[in-house]
Parts: C-alpha cells; sequence; structure tokens
C-alpha cells in the first residue's frame, strides 16, 4: 500500500462486495499514472471521515474488519443455535448406546449443561472474548492448545498444495491462453476438467493405489506428528497434496484463461502486437496485470477450500487436520471445540475474501482512485 | 463408535497358526494346544492331560511339536496397527474409554485384576494372583500380586487397587464400568488382599473385574487420570486423540509371556479403504472391521491374513413388548417366523456370522443349553400367528446406518421376507444422528445391535430384567427376573444351566427380541503378524492383540 498516493475525489468509493469484482477492461494500462493530492483541509471532522478521505483503502480495511467482528459474532451464534438444534446433547451422545441416567446426570451436571441454554452461550462468550475457548468437553483438554496443532496440520498442507498449484494454474492458464484452441490449450484443458470432475475421494485413492499400493514409492498413511523431520513430513504429504492441487488446479487455470482472453481482444493488446512483441510477453506482461482481480478471487476462494474444506482428503489419507477434528466434535456435540473451529474458518473465510477485494483495488487504478 | 460396543468374540481356531488344519479337534484339545502354544504348559503335562482325554501318545506327541514350533515367539520389531473407530474426542482416562481405539490402547498399557483365558472364557489371574469366595459369593477375598511396578517405577499396593475400583464406583463416576459394579457395596483392604462385599451374591464376580475401564491406576487415578500409567507390557511414550498412540516396550514387565515387539504404533485410520490399502501395501500389519463386503476382495491380496473370529455381538430387531401392536405375543411370533435368517446373514454379514435364535445367548457362552430348536423362515407360520392376532395394516420400524453395518439393507430385506407372509412392513429410515437418544431404547420397533457380555447374566441383567436401564424390548416379566436373580448366586452347575435354559426359551418365544445373526469380527494381517490368539472375550484378540502377536522377520 505504501506506493498509494491520497484519494483526491470528496467521495471515496463505496466499499465494494465480496462477490462483485469489477471486470477490468478497455485502454487503461496498469501503468496509469498516479496523481498527486493535496491533504484535504475540511476541519474537524470525525476521524474516520478523515481517514476515509486520506486513505480509503485504509479506511476500507478498517471498514471490513469492524464488520469481520459482527459477522464473528453471528456466526457463533448460528453455530450454537445449529449444535442446540440437533437431536442430543453432550451427555447423551458422548455416552451413545451405553448411557445410564445417572452418568448423563453425572456430565451434565459437571458441564452445565442442567443450565438454559442462553446462560450457557453467554458463559461461553465471556470466556470466549478473554481469549480463553475453554476445554474440550470430551478429552478435557486444552481446546486451543489442541487447535494450534491441528491448524499448524492444516496449514502446512494447504500451503504446500497453494505453492504448488496457484503459480501451476496461473502459468498453465497463460499456456492455453498463448495456444488457444490449438493442440497444448486442448490438452490442458480436457486434463483438468477431467481432475475437477472426479469427486476427491476418487482422486486421493487412485493416487493411494498407484504410488503406495503398486508402486510402492509414496508414504501412505499420511500421519503426521510431532518428532517428524522436515523431511518425513514433505513425504507424508505429498499424496494429499497431490490430490489437491489436481482438485483446484482447473478452476484457477480456466479462470486465468478466461479472463485473460476477455483482455486480449482489447485495442491496446492489438497495439502491442502491431509493436512486434511476441505472443507470451503481451500475455505476461500487458494483459495479465488486468486480468488479475478476477483471478485472485478464484484464488482466494480455492485458499479457503484448501483449509477449512479438505475434510473428506484429510480422512481418506488420515492427516490429522482440522476438517476431521470438527467433524469428530460435531458428531458428539463438544460445544467449545465446535466454537473454536467454527469461528477459525470463519475468520479465513473473511480474511481471504478481503485480502482478494483489497487486492483486486490495489491492481486496478480505477477501483484505487474512485471518482 | 458411538455405542458401547463390548463385543466379544470367540474362535475354536488354536492360535497356532500351523494348527488351522485341525478343525476336527474337539475344544478341550485346542485348550491344551492352545495353552502349549501360549508357554503355560509343558510335555509332560500336555501328554498327561491328553492321554487322559483319549488320545494316543503319537497324536498327542504330534500336537504338541505343532503347537509348541508355532509357539516359539520372536522378539523385537515395530509393529504397527490401523484401527477405526478413533476420535478427536477421545478421553485418556480409561474410565471414559468408548472406542475400538482406546480399547486397545488401554489394554496395551494397563493391566486388569482379572482376565479371561482366550478360549474358555474362564477368569484367570491377572494382578490378582488368586481369589476366594464366601460361602454365599456375597463377600470375596483377592490376593493381590507383589513386586509389580508402574511405570513411574512406583510399587503396585493394595491400596492402588482400592483406590481404582473406588473411582469407578463412586456416586460422581462417570466410567463406563458403572453398570457392572454397581453390585459392589463395599471396597476395602486386608494385609495384601483385596476384600469386596457385594449387595447379593454373585459368582461371576471375577469376570465382571476383567472390564477394560478397569486399569489399576496409581492411587486409582485420582491424582491424574488422564496420565496413562499402568502396569501393562507397553510404556505410551506419545498420545494425541483421534491420531495416533506408540508405545515402547515395559523392560520391568512383571509377565514374560506376552509383549514380543519393540514397540507399537496404533494409527487412528477410520476410512475402510484406507485401511486396506495401508495392510496391502505392507505400511500396516494389521487392521481391524474389514468390511464383510470387500473382504473378498482383500483376500486376494498375496501377504494378507484374514482373521474372522465368531463371537457374541449380535443384530438386533427389538419390538416393545408393551406397545400395540406388538403387545400380542401372536404378532411377535408372527414377525419371528419372518424373519429370513440364512438371508440376512449370507446378504449383510458376506457369510461372516452365524444365525441366530431370539435370544442373546450362544455356544461361546457358559451354561448354554444347546438343544434349542433352531427357528427358521417359516411364511406360513408368519401368516397362520399373524392371522391370529388380529392386526392388519403397516408395521413401521425404523432403521438406521448407525444401527449396524448394513442395517437399512436388512430392513429392506426383513420387509421382503415380510411380503411372503402377508405382512406388510413399512421401513422408515432415521437419521444416524441422535439415533440412540431418539429412536433405539424409545420407539417400539427399530434395528440396533448388542456387543455380548461376559457372562449370560449379565447379558440379561443388562437388557431384559425388568428394571434394567436398557430394557429396549419392555421384557416385563417378575417370573424371568426370580429365575435371573436365583441363578445368579446358584452354584450348582447343572441347576443353574436348566435356569438359563428356561429363561432363553422365555425371551425366544415370548419377548420383543428378533435376532437374525450374531456378527464375526473380521479383522486382518499381514502374513509377518505371527501368534494371533482368536479370544472369545471380545474383538481383536479382546484388545491384546498388541501384547499377543510377535513379527517373523
Amino acid at each position: 500500500m505504501s506506493d498509494l498516493g491520497p484519494a483526491r475525489g470528496p467521495e471515496p468509493m463505496a466499499k465494494p462486495a465480496a462477490d462483485e469484482v469489477p471486470q477490468p477492461a478497455g485502454a487503461a494500462g496498469p501503468t496509469a499514472p498516479t496523481q498527486a493530492d493535496l491533504p484535504s483541509q475540511d476541519g474537524p471532522l470525525a476521524f474516520f471521515a478523515g481517514a476515509r478521505r486520506r486513505n480509503p483503502l485504509m479506511s476500507l480495511i478498517l471498514q471490513r474488519l469492524a464488520l469481520s467482528v459482527a459477522l464473528l459474532f453471528a456466526v457463533s451464534l448460528m453455530i450454537f443455535g445449529g449444535v442446540e438444534a440437533l437431536p442430543g446433547d453432550f451427555a447423551t451422545t458422548y455416552l451413545g448406546q451405553s448411557a445410564t441416567p445417572q452418568a448423563v446426570a453425572n456430565i451434565r451436571k459437571e458441564l452445565g449443561l442442567d443450565q438454559p441454554a442462553p446462560t450457557r452461550y453467554f458463559q461461553w462468550l465471556g470466556g470466549a472474548l478473554q481469549g480463553d475457548f475453554g476445554t474440550s468437553w470430551a478429552s478435557r483438554n486444552s481446546v486451543s492448545e489442541q487447535i494450534g496443532k491441528r491448524l499448524g496440520n492444516s496449514l502446512f498442507l494447504a500451503f504446500f498444495a497453494a505453492a504448488i498449484s496457484i503459480p501451476l494454474a496461473v502459468g498453465l492458464g497463460m499456456l492455453a491462453v498463448q495456444f488457444r484452441d490449438r493442440f497444448p490449450d486442448k490438452i490442458i484443458n480436457v486434463v483438468s476438467l477431467a481432475a475437477i470432475s472426479l469427486p476427491e475421494f476418487f482422486v486421493g485413492y487412485l493416487l493411494i493405489l498407484f504410488f503406495a499400493v503398486n508402486m510402492g514409492v509414496a508414504t501412505f498413511p499420511a500421519t503426521v506428528y510431532d518428532t517428524m523431520t522436515i523431511g518425513q513430513r514433505l513425504s507424508a504429504i505429498a499424496l494429499p497434496t497431490a490430490t489437491l492441487v489436481l482438485v483446484v488446479l482447473a478452476h484457477m487455470m480456466r479462470m486465468t484463461r478466461a479472463a485473460i482472453l476477455n483482455v486480449m481482444s482489447s485495442a491496446y493488446v492489438e497495439t502491442a502486437e502491431l509493436k512486434g512483441l511476441s505472443g507470451l510477453r503481451i500475455i505476461a506482461r500487458h494483459a495479465a496485470p488486468n486480468a488479475v482481480a478476477p483471478v485472485i478471487n478464484v484464488i482466494a476462494l480455492n485458499l479457503a477450500y484448501l483449509v477449512v474444506g479438505v475434510v473428506v482428503v484429510e480422512v481418506v489419507f488420515v492427516y490429522p487436520g482440522m476438517g476431521q477434528y470438527m467433524v469428530d466434535a460435531v458428531t458428539v456435540r463438544d460445544m467449545p471445540v465446535v466454537q473454536a473451529c467454527g469461528l477459525i474458518f470463519a475468520a479465513f473465510y473473511i480474511l481471504l475474501n478481503m485480502f482478494a477485494d483489497i487486492l483486486a483495488i490495489v491492481a486496478n487504478p480505477r477501483l484505487r482512485h474512485p471518482r | 463408535m458411538a455405542k458401547n460396543g463390548n463385543p466379544a468374540n470367540q474362535d475354536n481356531n488354536c492360535p497356532a497358526r500351523a494348527n488351522k488344519g485341525n478343525r476336527g479337534m474337539t475344544d478341550y484339545t485346542k485348550y491344551l494346544t492352545t495353552q502349549v502354544s501360549l508357554g503355560r504348559m509343558n510335555r509332560r503335562e500336555f501328554m498327561g492331560r491328553a492321554a487322559a482325554f483319549g488320545i494316543t501318545l503319537a497324536v498327542a506327541g504330534t500336537m504338541f511339536e505343532t503347537a509348541a514350533r508355532a509357539q516359539e515367539p520372536k522378539r523385537g520389531g515395530h509393529l504397527k496397527l490401523g484401527l477405526e473407530g478413533a476420535s478427536a474426542t477421545d478421553s485418556k482416562d480409561p474410565a471414559k474409554n468408548l472406542s475400538q481405539f482406546m480399547f486397545v490402547t488401554s489394554r496395551t498399557w494397563g493391566d486388569m485384576l482379572v482376565e479371561t483365558e482366550p478360549l474358555t472364557g474362564q477368569p484367570i489371574p491377572a494382578l490378582a494372583e488368586s481369589w476366594e469366595p464366601s460361602a454365599d459369593a456375597a463377600t470375596w477375598n483377592f490376593k493381590i500380586r507383589k513386586g509389580v511396578t508402574f511405570h513411574d517405577g512406583k510399587e503396585l499396593t493394595v491400596d492402588d487397587v482400592v483406590k481404582t475400583l473406588q473411582r469407578h464406583t463412586d456416586e460422581k463416576s462417570e466410567s463406563g464400568a458403572l453398570g457392572v459394579m454397581k453390585s459392589i457395596k463395599e471396597i476395602k483392604a486386608d494385609g495384601d488382599h483385596l476384600i469386596l462385599v457385594l449387595t447379593e451374591g454373585n459368582a461371576d464376580l471375577p469376570l465382571l473385574l476383567t472390564d477394560y475401564h478397569l486399569v489399576i491406576q496409581p492411587n486409582g487415578g485420582f491424582d491424574d487420570p488422564d496420565a496413562m500409567i499402568g502396569t501393562g507390557p507397553y510404556k505410551v511414550t506419545s498420545f494425541e486423540a483421534g491420531v495416533r498412540a506408540t508405545f515402547e516396550r515395559n523392560q520391568d514387565d512383571w509377565r514374560t509371556d506376552r509383549g514380543y515387539v519393540d514397540s507399537v504404533e496404533l494409527i487412528a485410520m477410520n476410512d475402510t479403504t484406507a485401511r486396506i490399502a495401508a495392510l496391502s501395501s505392507g505400511q500396516l500389519h494389521y487392521i481391524n472391521r474389514v468390511d464383510p463386503k470387500t473382504v473378498d476382495l482383500l483376500k486376494r491380496a498375496p501377504n494378507v491374513d484374514i482373521l474372522s473370529t465368531s463371537g457374541r455381538g449380535h443384530y438386533v430387531f427389538i419390538m416393545h413388548c408393551n406397545t400395540a401392536p406388538f403387545d400380542n405375543n401372536d404378532v411377535r411370533l408372527a414377525l419371528k417366523y419372518a424373519m429370513d435368517r440364512e438371508t440376512m446373514l449370507q446378504k449383510i454379514l458376506g457369510g461372516y456370522g452365524k444365525v441366530g435364535n431370539d435370544f442373546p445367548i450362544n455356544e461361546t457362552y457358559a451354561l448354554f443349553s444347546d438343544d434349542i430348536e433352531q427357528r427358521v423362515y417359516d411364511p406360513d407360520k408368519a401368516a397362520f400367528h399373524y392371522k391370529k392376532s388380529g392386526h392388519s395394516g403397516s408395521i413401521l420400524l425404523r432403521t438406521s446406518d448407525v444401527a449396524f453395518p448394513g442395517a437399512v439393507d436388512a430392513a429392506v430385506l426383513y420387509q421382503e421376507s415380510c411380503k411372503k407372509a402377508g405382512i406388510n412392513i413399512e421401513v422408515k429410515r432415521e437419521p444416524g444422528d441422535g439415533y440412540w437418544a431418539n429412536v433405539w431404547n424409545a420407539q417400539p420397533f427399530s434395528t440396533s445391535y448388542w456387543g455380548g457380555r461376559a457372562t449370560q447374566d449379565q447379558m440379561y441383567s443388562t437388557a431384559y430384567l425388568s428394571n434394567a436401564d436398557w430394557n429396549d424390548t419392555r421384557f416385563f416379566r417378575p417370573d424371568f427376573d426370580k429365575l435371573l436373580l436365583e441363578a445368579r448366586s446358584e452354584l450348582d452347575d447343572a441347576k443353574r444351566k436348566e435356569m438359563y435354559r428356561t429363561m432363553a426359551m422365555m425371551v425366544r418365544d415370548e419377548g420383543g427380541l428378533i435376532l437374525p445373526m450374531f456378527n464375526d469380527f473380521v479383522n486382518a494381517c499381514t502374513k509377518q503378524v505371527k501368534g494371533y490368539v482368536h479370544d472369545i472375550g471380545n474383538d481383536m484378540s479382546n484388545g491384546y492383540v498388541a501384547t499377543r502377536v510377535w513379527l517373523d522377520s
């Protein structure tokens, strides 16, 4: 953001909704000059309005952050309501068929489940506001501690999947544009569409069958634990990472291709061609920067999926991530764990979408300097 | 696992693989060879006992050699097991162990007072060296073993035992063993003996102490119930709920006939396909819960052995005897005759099981009467009783995938076999979530399963006594209750067996239980694993699988 000049207009742009990112098009190149501006001298306005004037991007971020907090509240309330609405409470579901009335009563009393729901929610909220997410009802371990480990595992896997899939998707998308409607484009399309069409567990099973069972070259199960070296960890996550890359690749690749193709039809690209620039150079240097906003949004969605939506892959590969942890907790209505996991997932979604919006604005001067 | 499966299993195979061919042997000779395999009997004793049983010396000699050769356990190696049933919510406190994963975990690091003999189910000494009941079987005196140390170096005392049992019985207890422990009135120490006073005489008390929750912990686990410090053959080196547990051999183990591998690793694997893939690729040595539908595929893997152990667990269709239309015994009989048990066994269990006879006991239990006629599928009789009952209209059967594997398919199969008898069953599929709280033991006709119990008494007391918490067939029969209590304190086995037979007939002919099949426990291992004991006590060699097997190089 350091390269941003202060905005000129009296009304900074309204916050764009996460899903209506404008399509960049037309003649405005990314190198449009940034105009310097005089600081506004409007007198003692409210701090926030002043901030909006001086730095619309910063004010947008602040607005978004404030909204996120409200959203997280709403999410926690919905999770609580949702778990309450499920049949059975923690005591009966945890004990299952082996529940005796006395054991159920003992557990309810110890955990305070005999109190009314609003009381329990506010008790939990009180703790959470002070940073105390409590202890898991089932295992009686600290939620934060357990989540720390699981979240670390999830992010580790997501990071490597993203680090491979994003450059690969963008690169393949550009290649597809360069060779559009020719053989390499078709191959890229067919393969990536086939990968996205197969359910992720099936992709996982195929990889296990070939690389673990038949060829015996891959590590399986992909369980990771504390005493592993980094090399062992990387070897363990090879197959799940490959699965995730195959699953998310096509979406990002196709969006890159479509967005760049959209820009390729514009006049300045024609100019570049007439100047005699090479195809790939036009794509990478002139077309791609203008196509970046929709691509960033798709990438953000896929990143969110990599963190919060991979429970099936975790189960298939026996990988101890957040998804499985939350599913286990929901199964027995372990409220503190469900709440903490739900909030973390929601926070990831909100933050990633916010970053996507901000990057889209930064990448587009017309959004950066709205009139 | 949502339900406290305490599935018992049994197999007459001798643990020694070399004896697998000897299917014709009687139970007794199998027992003898097992004793040899387990290193509990020398050649002289074996020959003497076998001769007394009428086996010629030559045959007995061969049998001893085979069993003994199979014995010779090798020490060393790292054993990896992939187990279904773990969850991130698993508690390390043995009192709260519910899942199959935790069952094996606590059996690996801990000891109970009493164990069961794998093939006969008789109580045998563990941390209790010997025991003596009073004449009325209401006061028991257990001699606690000396020279046993916990993993933290402290010596086991009677006080630890007393405290452990107290922790499982006090009012605030959340122990899974609360049900079996509630008949104990007083727990006290007397020198190095433990004295238990019961509310009423119970000849089966030692068997109740084999419950897997009752792991003896230092100071009874009052200081730190989650410490996983015990007296077992392996020490816990790491544990992450729902992920993995690792163990190293306890060098100071008080027993030498167990704990052959150097280290053990239990991996939580809830996905069936993942378990099978990991086993057939040789990354694991043992997996549990092989799906009967895929067992034939797994059999084709060259390096895999299927371990099928028949047992006491059973799948049931339960009717409330006090709710219309099931309050009419003719309706109940009609529904029992309309059950096609053989087809059910083949289709749902793939043949890995035994047909049931509408009472929850089979030949693996002591004092079982094998002369009770097998009920078979008979649409004519079903139609006769159904007509006689005067009931018309459809009957609602509630089921869910969590009731037992294949429960929904089983309900539809049952619907078909009932149709031939003119009975119209309406199958309603309920959500698995909350099934145990809202449908089972609440709705008048549903599907469910039961694990086995240590004794006939315990099975009947759990679910067929009028005031049992889990009387899921609403079977209210004062004469049955009276007989059950009488049998409990009856010391004459012949009389007791006759009493159990009468009770079985009551449940079979008048109860609300339709029991189409007893399920086998189907596990699998690689051919490298030796010495697997088919224990009649419970699944996975009664949870002792990691402590009993060894690895062939």
